[in-house]
Formats: structure tokens, sequence, C-alpha cells
């Protein structure tokens, strides 16, 4: 019960204290209060490019940059934005280097066909093998 | 003077390389077998020179020579003398010396001790050896000489980046690399069977315990990394499909295929071509992963042009080596028959069915590596990731793990289902109860899901190959098997637990609150300073206590290094049977609340755990097979002492 307590109020106790500081980054090193939304925000945050560090995400990341997107992310879901629409304005704003989701594009096309390429190459392998195998 | 002492054996060292490719090639011809006959003495001395150059470079480092330009780069004299010596593969020159110490070692070693490959396949694989040696010595020489001195000495150096300040830097390299470069022992056998087409059982066996030990090094090598990065980077992650891991994982894929390729060739005489393939292939991989972190291209292909001489002279080398030995297997392939034929549902059918889909991973993910590099200099920046990396592999992961299960089951050449339909009840009941146990849990993803379910299918599947044997007289290889398959069980389990059910929490606590993280209970005791040899610290003091138990104290640290000037954050872990407390200091607020970051991952540690198991199959598979070949060896010369007796 104790416990319990405790937790209600740090819950409650937080946008209190947040106020009087207010950096610029609210939501940097904060979690949502809505675990769902946290989960949401989180998934898509590991799949952010922290633009200032060599291959990290901004969820992996203490650059003040990434601190600062992880802060959008998490405001922008509280506001009940969709992930995939925040993250096609973050793609408008720093460009598709920033998701580490390929989008299909004129560009990227080879990287989603070459699954149906190795399928196909697998099969011709397979087959090959055991037609030729299967025969004797 | 030991600069230049390490200078000359590097020199010596690529002259007798050439001295090596020289005379294992016209060891060859019909007038050179005279030749042939210092290969091996000359392979062995060249290796012992790579490692006198590379000792010397390990002395001046704990030394801390500052006239030794990369010593002043790259080390500093307060730093702790263990730093000190594995700085001294923590730069680029450094870890390409190691590169070919490795190498040259590599060489020496089947020169010393392999005895079962026929004398002109010997040779040419000892040649083959010294061609790839050759190309990283005028690399290393010509481009990244470890040894260069600076015109003035200055009077400290720059220091070593902290995050490799770090015990998971003293043995992650130099494990990975061993695995790397031990490939290099399966490219040159490959290239010397190519060369004299004698391809067969007895090669194969001569070939397996080579790849297999490259195979546990790099398994390790991986394990370890992964670690590393999950503790020291301070955000919990274990694996981001990062080009640097990628690169040390194409090696690996190849490897293990090559490795169950090289099996079937063994007991089968199958599989012949496609064996070589994958020799050629696997030590392929290592180079382009040495390319990728060696040659700056993975920051940008921009940042390649600017410095473009170190990169493109890997590149070059690249198209030589590779370029080469896939010309020559082109050449060669057609005069090597594939040998003997199988049914598709056989032990060999299991076998190809997972080599096509590990070479498929391999493909996805040299491709999605690749691809990021190809649109930036069509112009475009794009990035792939785990959204990319995760889905499409799985594609080719489940039907092998899937396959996994059953070809351990099933007998060489043909066999039926129908036999086998029994023993898989049990796992398969398994999967299916577990399937519907997390289902029941709810709200956890795709991939977790189906790695939850397979898991323990997996364990009890991998085990069955055990059954009806009598335990103490099965052979130590089926143990390897069973334990390696075990492990991919294991570690599987581990990563769809650590994403399925890792809770977060991140608080800004004030000294004396308590916050709670799935059953901890975490207190914030005290913030306080703390300092080490090179740097100073900010160290937290909590107590976790788990469901109500008693309190352990963890100690993460917000370090800040001096010489380079760098925070990092030195997590705190706190490992249970089930899993993993992980415990991160922040910055302080204004009003003086703490950050912590906080997870509780429940059984990550089998991640790794799997992957030592994974690890160690190996090893007593290589045990087992050196072990049988001794006997042989040693029943063979026994035979032929007797009947030299007789003869007399």
């Amino acid at each position: 019960m104790k416990r319990l307590l405790i937790l209600l109020l740090m819950i409650f106790a937080a946008p209190a204290f947040a106020q009087d500081t207010m950096p610029p980054a609210p939501y940097a090193y904060r979690q949502l209060d809505n675990p769902a939304q946290e989960e949401k925000a989180q998934a898509l945050m590991e799949t952010l490019r922290c633009l200032k560090c060599q291959s990290q995400s901004i969820a992996d990341s203490d650059a003040p940059m990434a601190g600062d997107m992880r802060s959008q992310v998490r405001e922008r879901i509280a506001a009940g934005e969709d992930p995939e629409a925040i993250r096609a304005w973050l793609v408008e704003r720093y460009g598709d280097y920033v998701s580490y989701a390929p989008r299909v594009t004129a560009l990227t096309w080879p990287l989603f066909i070459l699954p149906v390429v190795l399928l196909v190459l697998a099969s011709l392998l397979l087959s090959r093998r055991f037609r030729r195998g299967g025969t004797e | 003077m030991i600069a230049e002492f390490g200078l000359a054996a590097l020199w010596l060292a690529a002259a007798l390389a050439g001295l090596q490719l020289l005379a294992g090639a016209l060891g060859l011809t019909r007038g050179g077998a005279a030749l042939g006959a210092i290969v091996r003495p000359v392979a062995i001395v060249q290796g012992l020179l790579a490692l006198i150059a590379f000792v010397a470079l390990i002395v001046l480092f704990c030394q801390t020579d500052l006239s030794v330009k990369l010593v002043a780069m790259n080390s500093h004299s307060a730093k702790p003398l263990i730093y000190k010596f594995a700085g001294t593969w923590g730069n680029h020159e450094g870890s390409m010396l190691l590169w070919v110490t490795v190498m040259g070692l590599a060489g020496s070693f089947v020169a010393l001790v392999e005895r079962r490959l026929p004398e002109p396949t010997m040779l040419a694989t000892l040649a083959g050896q010294a061609f790839v040696s050759l190309g990283f010595y005028a690399f290393l020489l010509l481009s990244s000489n470890p040894f260069e001195r600076m015109p003035q000495v200055p009077t400290e150096g720059q220091g070593l980046n902290p995050l490799l300040q770090d015990m998971g830097l003293a043995f992650h390299p130099p494990t990975l690399y061993v695995g790397y470069v031990g490939l290099s022992i399966a490219f040159s056998f490959a290239i010397g069977a190519l060369i004299t087409r004698e391809v067969g059982p007895a090669f194969a066996r001569a070939m397996r315990p080579w790849v297999l030990g490259a195979w546990i090094f790099l398994t390790l090598g991986i394990t370890a990394g992964s670690y590393w990065a999950y503790y020291e980077l301070g955000w919990g992650g274990w694996w981001f499909w990062d080009p640097v891991e990628n690169a040390s994982l194409m090696p690996w894929l190849a490897a293990t295929a090559l490795l169950h390729s090289v099996s079937v060739l063994a007991a089968r005489n199958a599989l012949r071509a496609w064996t070589i393939m994958l020799g050629v292939v696997a030590f392929s991989m290592s180079m382009v992963g040495t390319f990728l972190v060696r040659s700056g291209i993975l920051t940008s292909v921009h940042a390649f042009a600017v410095d473009p001489e170190r990169g493109s002279f890997i590149l070059v080398l690249l198209a030589i080596y590779i370029g080469g030995a896939l010309t020559l297997f082109a050449v060669r392939a057609g005069s090597v028959s594939e040998g003997e034929r199988f049914a598709p549902v056989s032990r060999e059918g299991a076998l190809v069915f997972n080599n096509v889909m590990l070479s498929a991973v391999l493909g996805i993910v040299l491709f999605g590596t690749l691809y990021p590099l190809v649109a930036e200099a069509m112009g475009a920046k794009v990035s792939v990731g785990p959204p990319y990396f995760n889905p499409m592999s799985a594609l080719f992961v489940v039907p092998m793990l899937l396959v996994m299960a059953v070809g351990p089951l099933l007998r060489w050449r043909r066999d039926g289902f129908a036999r086998v339909r029994a023993i898989l009840v049990i796992p398969a009941l398994l999967v299916v109860l577990a399937a519907i146990g997390v289902a029941a849990w709810g709200g956890i993803g795709v991939l977790p899901f189906i790695g939850l379910t397979l898991a323990g299918g997996l364990a009890v599947a991998s085990l069955l190959p055990l059954r009806g044997r009598s335990l103490r007289r099965t052979p130590l290889a089926t143990w390897g098997m069973v334990v390696a398959h075990l492990g991919v069980a294991v570690a599987l389990f581990g990563m769809a637990s650590e994403s399925a059910f890792s809770v977060e929490k991140l608080v800004a606590a004030r000294v004396g609150d308590t916050t709670a993280v799935g059953p901890w209970q975490i207190t914030l005791k005290r913030v306080r300073p703390v300092a080490g040899p090179n740097w100073t610290a900010l160290e937290a003091d909590l107590d976790a206590s788990y469901d109500g138990g008693k309190a352990t104290a963890v100690h993460p640290q917000a370090r800040f290094f001096w010489s380079p000037p760098q925070p990092t954050s030195e997590s705190a872990l706190l490992t249970r049977w089930n899993g993993q407390l992980y415990a991160v200091l922040g910055e302080e607020a204004d009003d003086g609340r703490w950050q912590l970051r906080l997870w509780w991952k429940p059984f990550v540690t089998m991640i790794w755990f799997g992957g030592l198991m994974i690890g160690l199959g190996g090893l007593l598979a290589l045990l087992g097979r050196v072990a049988s070949d001794l006997k042989r060896y040693v029943a063979r010369g026994k035979i032929a002492y007797r009947r030299e007796r007789q003869g007399r």
C-alpha cells in the first residue's frame, strides 16, 4: 500500500516538478505517463537515427539532439499523433537518413526485391539439387 | 630502437611471405620440388617475425614511448597498464598489425601441424596464404606504418577513446580477429584444392578442424562484442545491425554454412564445389568487413573520398583476392564434380537447405549493409536498420530453425519423415503450448512471439539426437552438435524474452526516493564523487531489492575522462538467474534530482550464455575430431611401421 502511495505520489508529482524547471526538451529523459503511449514512442524512437552519432538510434544516445528528438516524439505521441505520421514529419525535415526503416522509393526498391530474388534463387538451387539427387 | 627493430621484423616477414609464395608456386612445377621443401619452414618463420613486430609494438605502448607517432596519438602515460597494453590494437595501424600477425601465425600453425593434406595441395595452400598476407603486409608498410616516429617528441599522448578503455576491449578484438583471419586458412585450403583439384573426404577432414577453430573464436568474439556494447554504451542494446556488427556477423554466417557443408563433404563426399565456394566466401566476408571498418567508408562515402589512400588500397586488395579466387573457382569448379547424390529428405538434404538459408541471410545482411553506401554514391542518404534486417532475416531464419530441429534426426542419403514424426511430437507440442501461453500473455510483437514459441521446442529437439544412445559412448562431436544447437535455442529465448518483457524506467530521483522497475524496488541512497587513474566520476549508491527481498548495493557511475575529455556512463548490472537489472546514472537536474535509467531485462543473459554454448559446442566437436584424427594417424603409423619391419 505504501509502495503504491509513493508510486502514485511520484506520478502526480512529476508534472508539477517539470513545470518549475522546464528544460527545453522536457521528455528527453522522461517517459510518458500512459504506458501504452510510452511503448509506442519507444518503438518509434528505436527506429530513428541519431543524426549526431555514429549508428545509434535516438533511443540509445546521450547526444543533446537525440534528447530533443525523443522529447519531440513523446510530445507528439502524447498529443495523439500516429507514429508513422511522426516518422513522415521527421523524414520531411531531416531526409530519409533519419529513419532506419527505409521507404520503398525509386532508389530503395532493390532492397525490397532482394528477399524475393533470394527466395527464387534458393528454391531454384534447392530444386535443381534435389531433382538431380532424386533421380539416381 | 624497439620501433626500428619492429619495423625491420615486419619488412623481413613481408619478404619471407614473398619467398613463401614464390617457393610454393615453383614447388608445384616439375623442376621445383626441391624449392617446395623450404615452404613450411619459411611459413613458420614468417609468422614468428610478424609476432615479433607485434610484440615490439606492445612494448612501445606499455612503455608509452611518445616518440612513436601511433603511441602519441592513441595512448597516455596516466592510463592503467592493461589499457596501454590493450590500446595496442585500439587503433587502425595496431589492429592491422594484429591482423597480419594472426594471418602469419595461422600459416605457421598450418605449416607446423597439418600432415594430412597431399603435399602439392599443401604447397598451394601455403602459397595462397602467403599471397594474401603479402597484400596486407604491403598495406601496412606502405600506407599504415605503425612504427612511424614523430619529428618532435610530444610531452604527453592524446589518449584512447574512453569507451575502449574497458576489459571488453582487451579481449574482444583479438578473439574476433583470430576468427576473422583464421578463416584465411579455409580460404587458402580452398585455393589449394582448386589448384590441385584434390577435393574429397580426406581434404574435408583436413580442413574441418581449421574451420571449426576459426568459427569458435568468431562465435566467442561476436558474443563478447555484443555484451560489450550492451553494458558499455549504457543503453542496454545488444545488437543494432550496425555496419561494424554486420561486418563480424557476415563471416560468421558464411563460416557456419561452411562448417556444415564441410561435414557433409567429409562424411558423404558430396557438396564438393559448394564447400569450396563457401571457403572462398567466408574469408572474403572477413576482408569485406575489414574494408568496411578500416576504410572510413562507414561514416560517409565522402569521408572515404577525403582520405582515399587506405580505403582504395584495401579495395584493390579485395578486388585482387576475392576477384581472383572467384575467377579461379569459375574456371576450376566445372572440373570438381558435385560428388555423391542424395534425396531431399535426408541429413544432407537438411544441411543443404540450411546452407542455402544461411547464405540467403548473408545476402540480406551484405546487401543491407552496403546499400546505404550505394545510395549515397547516387546522391541520396538512406539508413537501413533493425526495421529492415529483423523481418527480412527472420524470413529465412525461421524455416532454418525448423529444419535444424529435424535435420540431426534424419539418416544420411535417404530417409522419410514418417520415421521421425513420432519423435518430434514432444517439441511440436511444446511449440503449440508456448504459443498458447505467450498469446495469453498478450501484447508481444510478432518476432518475439515466434522466438519465444520456437525456443522451447528447439531446445527439446536439439537434445533428441542423444535419445537411445549411451551418453558415455556418444562421440564428442555429437555432443558438440547437441550443445551448439541447444545454445541456439537458449540465445533465441534470451533475445525474444529481452525484446518482449523488458521494463524500462526513466526517473528523476531525489536522494531517498524509491522507484519500482518490474519486480525491483530501487532506492537512491546518495551520489558521491570518486576518482580513477585517468577519470573522475559521480557514483550513485543504489539499493536494489527484488520482490521485497534483501537489498543489494549497485553503483552506476557517470565518468568523465580527462584525456581525451569525454563523458561515459558506466552502467551497473545486477545479475539474477532470471535476468539482469541494468542501472545508469544520468545528469543532475537543477533542482537536485538525479536522472536514473533503470531496466529489468528478464533472461537477457541467455543471449550470451547461448553464444557461449554455441562456442563450447564447437570446441567439443573440435576436440572430438582432433582426437579421432590423432587416433587414426597413430594407428596408421603403427601399421606402416609394422609393414616396414616385416618387409625387412
